[in-house]
């Protein structure tokens, strides 16, 4: 996987997530903007009641965000693998192996985290077909 | 119509003095032979070993003995549990063990625990070698750094302590391992009472740091097997191997495709594992 597919994988959240009706419910009561830092590009996710209605690529100057999901190109390619080897099969065994930080306003990525560990590791499931 | 179904496993509560406080605790039992009492993980319950109790490999040598603990599954918490914080300490663990092994007449059981199960074997097998036949520690370690600062995420009134428990727990399971074990580990955690999970963890990551005192286990009075999973990154395999470095004699195991619930997020894998210590433990026996 090469760093743009990298990129194209948190691209394709929108489709992912909101073609998941399981998924969308789950996420009803999240409502935020969470930033994914995949090496030196950053993301914006706009999530409203589940439904991620967009993925801004960045770079960005000056915006405000929820919580942050950063971890190198090479933790993200090798978390979405099919089968992740240990340390990346997770986003918090990453963040454990120190290749991967949470950051922000935790409250609400702890009220939803099934939920919001589900969106992030989404592009894994496709992968795995 | 069909003939109902039924598992060999019997279900009886016992009556326990512990802390000088009368506890009722539900045990699960199946099978004859030598008394393997199972410890079930933090925040969870002895149904985490409902395969080992319907595994008849195991059942025809063993007497698998499953409990509850105190405020978890269907062990209610003692009477004026509702003006206390539930905290588990080494000393209470200890106790509840002996007392329950006791009440029951066990004679030199073998004690298999998970994760805090497999913490207070080391402890056992320190303080009481002569009272066990052989200790077995799953994701067991004298130490183990922590993957989170906050225990509190575990109880607080704007976090649903079953559904952040079942969250934070999902990524201890192995990415092999099926769907329904996988769920049904999961469920476990969910159902929890509040507080419960956190109150376990004071043992887990306070009041066990046992590194100073595993080097004191002599094996050669009771031998101690430590098996982990690759995958569980709450006690590592690198974890556990330092634990063993102390230990001489003790016999360390990294279990592939396996995370932090061997025995119920993929019990086929498991057993792969286990039959050769019970049978190892039996020929000891003879």
């Amino acid at each position: 996987m090469s760093a743009a597919s990298a990129h194209a994988s948190i691209l394709s959240l929108p489709d992912l997530v909101n073609g998941d009706a399981d998924l969308v419910r789950r996420g009803r009561y999240l409502t935020a903007t969470f930033l994914v830092e995949v090496g030196e590009r950053e993301f914006l996710v706009r999530v409203v009641e589940g439904r991620v209605v967009a993925v801004e690529a960045g770079p960005f100057l000056m915006r405000s965000w929820t919580f942050a999901l950063r971890a190198s190109e090479e933790a993200w390619r090798r978390f979405w693998e099919p089968t992740p080897a240990p340390g990346y099969h997770d986003l918090f065994a990453m963040k454990k192996l120190g290749v991967a930080r949470i950051e922000g306003d935790l409250i609400p990525l702890m009220a939803n985290l099934r939920y919001v560990k589900d969106v992030v590791a989404a592009p894994r499931w496709k992968a795995r077909g | 119509m069909a003939e109902p179904v039924f598992e060999p496993i019997r279900g009886a509560y016992v009556h326990l003095s512990l802390g000088e406080r009368p506890h009722r605790v539900y045990f699960e039992e199946a099978g004859l032979g030598i008394p393997l009492v199972c410890l079930h993980t933090a925040g969870a319950d002895g149904r985490q070993f409902r395969h080992l109790l319907n595994d008849g490999a195991v059942t025809r040598h063993f007497r698998v003995l499953a409990f509850d603990m105190p405020w978890h599954g269907k062990s209610l918490p003692p009477a004026g549990w509702q003006d206390e914080e539930y905290r588990l300490t080494t000393q209470a663990y200890v106790d509840l063990i002996l007392a329950f092994c006791a009440a029951l007449r066990l004679e030199r059981p073998v004690v298999l625990g998970c994760s805090i199960g497999g913490k207070i074997v080391l402890e056992l097998a320190r303080a009481h070698p002569e009272r066990f036949r052989a200790l077995i520690g799953l994701e067991s370690a004298a130490y183990q750094p922590p993957w989170y600062d906050d225990t509190g995420w575990l109880h607080r009134p704007d976090v649903h302590g079953g559904e952040v428990a079942g969250a934070l727990m999902s990524g201890l399971i192995a990415p092999q391992s099926p769907d329904e074990t996988r769920w049904e580990t999961l469920w476990g955690y969910m159902q929890g009472g509040p507080g419960v999970f956190k109150g376990d963890l004071h043992f887990y990551r306070v009041d066990g740091d046992f590194r100073d005192r595993v080097g004191q286990i002599d094996t050669t009075r009771c031998p101690l097997y430590l098996l982990t999973g690759e995958y569980d990154f709450s006690c590592t395999p690198e974890d556990t191997r330092l634990t063993a470095e102390k230990i001489p004699g003790a016999r360390f195991t990294v279990m592939t495709e396996i995370g932090h619930f061997p025995m119920a997020e993929n019990p086929a894998q498991f057993r792969r594992y286990l039959l050769p210590v019970l049978d190892e433990i039996r020929a000891a026996a003879r």
